[in-house]
């Protein structure tokens, strides 16, 4: 099984990074004249890197032998009789680290060696992709360093020892609201004055071009071996498929194998927090307004002036104002179907999962699992108990386990 | 409505004195609106020959803590883009050539070419815009030209050639060079990048270029003054007010100070 790390899409962006054009798509790239020398040649890195077979063959090399994949696709029986569909689990929570992030960092550290850079920085919210960054730099003799937002720093303590044991050094954020938007802006800082000898590994599917195509394209191996895996298992693709959207890159990792099949319907659940009308949400398609955040014009949480308005998620990894720039296209265009569930409904799913399969999911996952529960009645009413949804179980929940205890008082 | 004066009026002036001019920038509605229009009054009294009035920003990627700690409080203080615009208003009053830096969602939020109307009927001359290059930023570009207003983008030594002369030939006033790899904030020591990117921006344009991050003092200055056109300051400005810790009368007098010292150093 390989990645399919240069195929094409009727969704993918252009080559100034608009998906959908300029006129009424997103992406582009918006930022400091200092970091676009730096963009530039990344996008000729990897639109070279991705079309040499040996940079591939060493892409899944790394994956298969290192990382744990390709992850099984596996049927859910016992969550299935609970929801009157079949449902299809990626089991991401398989891979090295715990998640889907390690496909990314080893593909950008990977690029990183190429280009002949010495040290990586990365952002995170939760830490998976902060531990992921700090284990690909270990993998491969990087140097690292992490932004964490303060408040995730205290609510993810364990991954922070996880970095700084695989050798990172983890630098807490207190600016702003001390979560993912102000990590990301630290490390932006970073890397203007460092970019000579730097490079970001971006953590989600968002950003300036090239980083939504990069993390995309590294990431799309979830919806390849998918398409495969379920064609071999039901002979049939199946008639939805599902994920957690925060950034977006789980999300659009698993989409891009099935973008060009109309027949499949593609939902993304985002994270509702305490519900709209509480404001405490990180709902940004459902709830935020076209514009620039992070260097892509996309869905914002905005006040009327444009200030970024903070989120809020029980879960550290969908706590993000913004999205992905595909993902927004793939909204407006109709493509996708993307609505949200709130904490409440994303920490039942994680005890039902628990419960019925014995697996602690993400509480990323356990959105996706929410949603799924609540398009399964829909689904089955259209196709009958044979309506098949592939959920992407982006990773496990070993981390949250605090938010666990604390949540169902344990 | 009042009337904008351009930047290029202003290097003109200070070339004709054989001298580099003075950009000074204090972001909006700090330490309050009206106090941030004080503060700006003493830096024009004492020899500021540009104003740059700052947007402040939730998300500030090219700001270091000094200025991030100013516009954070200025948004506490629950500034709005409204307030910017009368802050432009107030400033190009005095007769200084004055534009706004701003990162680009609040001007798109606003809605482009109404930021560009309201600017140029607030006697504002143009805009600093740090996170959008020409090459992203053609609906700006249109719009300014419609209002003849400045644009100035930013060249970083990490520019290559092609792309400065990209950013030059969009720019309109002068062009802002970027004299460090980094965000804002003084530093002890001028940047040895500055002098050659100043050399590589004027072998593209007959604009002014001004020079920007990390000047806190008169000597820093005048060593930029041999060199550019002119001499941007920011951070020791927002400084200046922070250390007088909510005394209006020692940061009016703290500005006041910083500006002759600068002044006197471009003029030396």
């Amino acid at each position: 099984m390989t990645t399919h790390l240069n195929e094409t899409t009727s969704f993918d962006a252009d080559d100034r990074g608009w998906y959908g054009g300029s006129e009424e798509g997103f992406g582009g790239r918006f930022m400091p004249e200092a970091l676009m020398k730096a963009l530039l040649e990344l996008d000729q890195a990897w639109t070279a890197a991705k079309a040499d077979p040996s940079f591939v063959r060493d892409f899944d090399t790394i994956l298969r032998e290192y990382a744990n994949l390709p992850s099984p696709l596996y049927f859910a029986e016992r969550l299935s009789d609970k929801l009157g569909i079949r449902i299809l689990l990626k089991r991401e929570d398989l891979n090295h680290t715990g998640a889907h992030k390690i496909r990314n960092v080893l593909g950008q550290a990977l690029l990183t060696k190429r280009m002949g850079k010495t040290r990586v920085i990365a952002e995170t919210g939760a830490g998976q992709h902060g531990v992921a960054s700090a284990t690909a730099a270990a993998y491969f003799g990087l140097d690292c360093t992490v932004y964490m937002g303060k408040v995730d720093t205290d609510r993810q303590a364990l991954n922070v020892a996880r970095m700084k044991l695989l050798g990172a050094e983890v630098i807490p954020v207190d600016s702003g609201s001390a979560t993912l938007k102000d990590a990301i802006n630290e490390a932006l800082r970073d890397w203007v004055a460092s970019v000579d000898h730097t490079a970001y590994l971006f953590g989600t599917a968002a950003g300036p071009h090239p980083f939504p195509t990069l993390v995309r394209d590294l990431a799309r191996g979830i919806g390849d071996e998918a398409r495969e895996q379920v064609l071999a298992m039901d002979g049939r693709l199946p008639h939805a498929i599902a994920a957690a959207v925060g950034g977006g890159s789980n999300a659009i990792g698993l989409y891009t194998a099935f973008l060009d099949d109309p027949d499949v319907r593609i939902y993304g659940f985002e994270a509702g927090g305490d519900g709209y009308e509480t404001g405490r949400h990180a709902a940004t398609i459902q709830q935020g307004d076209e514009g620039v955040l992070h260097g892509a014009r996309t869905y914002v949480l905005q006040d009327e002036d444009g200030q970024t308005i903070e989120s809020h998620s029980i879960s550290a990894g969908l706590d993000y104002p913004g999205v992905g720039p595909q993902h927004a296209w793939l909204a407006k265009s109709g493509r996708a179907t993307y609505t949200s569930v709130t904490d409440t409904e994303a920490m039942d799913a994680f005890a039902l999962l628990a419960r019925t399969e014995g697996i602690i999911p993400a509480i990323e996952s356990a959105h996706a699992l929410a949603g799924a529960i609540k398009i399964a009645p829909q689904l089955r009413e259209e196709f009958g108990p044979e309506a098949t949804l592939l959920v992407n179980l982006s990773g496990r929940g070993d981390k949250d386990m605090g938010t666990a205890m604390e949540w169902f008082k344990l | 409505m009042v009337q904008a004066v351009t930047t290029a009026v202003a290097f003109e002036k200070a070339a004709a004195e054989n001298r580099a001019a003075l950009v000074g920038y204090l972001p909006a509605g700090f330490p309050t609106v009206a106090g941030g229009i004080d503060a700006i009054k003493a830096m024009v009294d004492n020899g500021c020959d540009v104003i740059e009035v700052g947007l402040p920003y939730s998300d500030p990627v090219m700001d270091g803590p000094t200025i991030q700690a100013a516009a954070l409080q200025a948004l506490q203080n629950g500034v709005r883009t409204k307030d910017v615009l009368a802050t432009v208003e107030a400033t190009a009053t005095l007769g200084v050539p004055t534009v706004i830096m701003t990162y680009w969602n609040p001007v798109e939020r606003y809605g482009v070419e109404a930021f560009a109307r309201d600017l140029a009927a607030a006697g504002g001359s143009g805009l600093i815009t740090p996170d959008i290059t020409p090459d992203y930023g053609q609906e700006w570009i249109a719009a300014a030209d419609a209002h003849d207003l400045d644009k100035i983008f930013l060249v970083a030594p990490s520019s290559t050639d092609e792309r400065i002369g990209l950013t030059v030939s969009n720019c309109r006033g002068f062009v802002y060079a970027t004299a460090v790899m980094g965000v804002t904030g003084a530093r002890n020591q001028t940047s040895d990048l500055a002098p050659p990117l100043v050399a590589r921006t004027k072998a593209a344009t007959s604009l002014p270029v001004g020079v920007g991050l990390g000047v806190s003092n008169g000597a820093q200055a005048h060593q930029i003054a041999q060199y550019a056109d002119g001499v941007i300051v920011g951070s020791a400005f927002v400084r200046a007010i922070l250390d007088a810790n909510g005394d209006h009368k020692a940061a009016i007098a703290a500005l006041a100070t910083l500006t002759k010292d600068l002044a006197e150093g471009v003029r030396r």
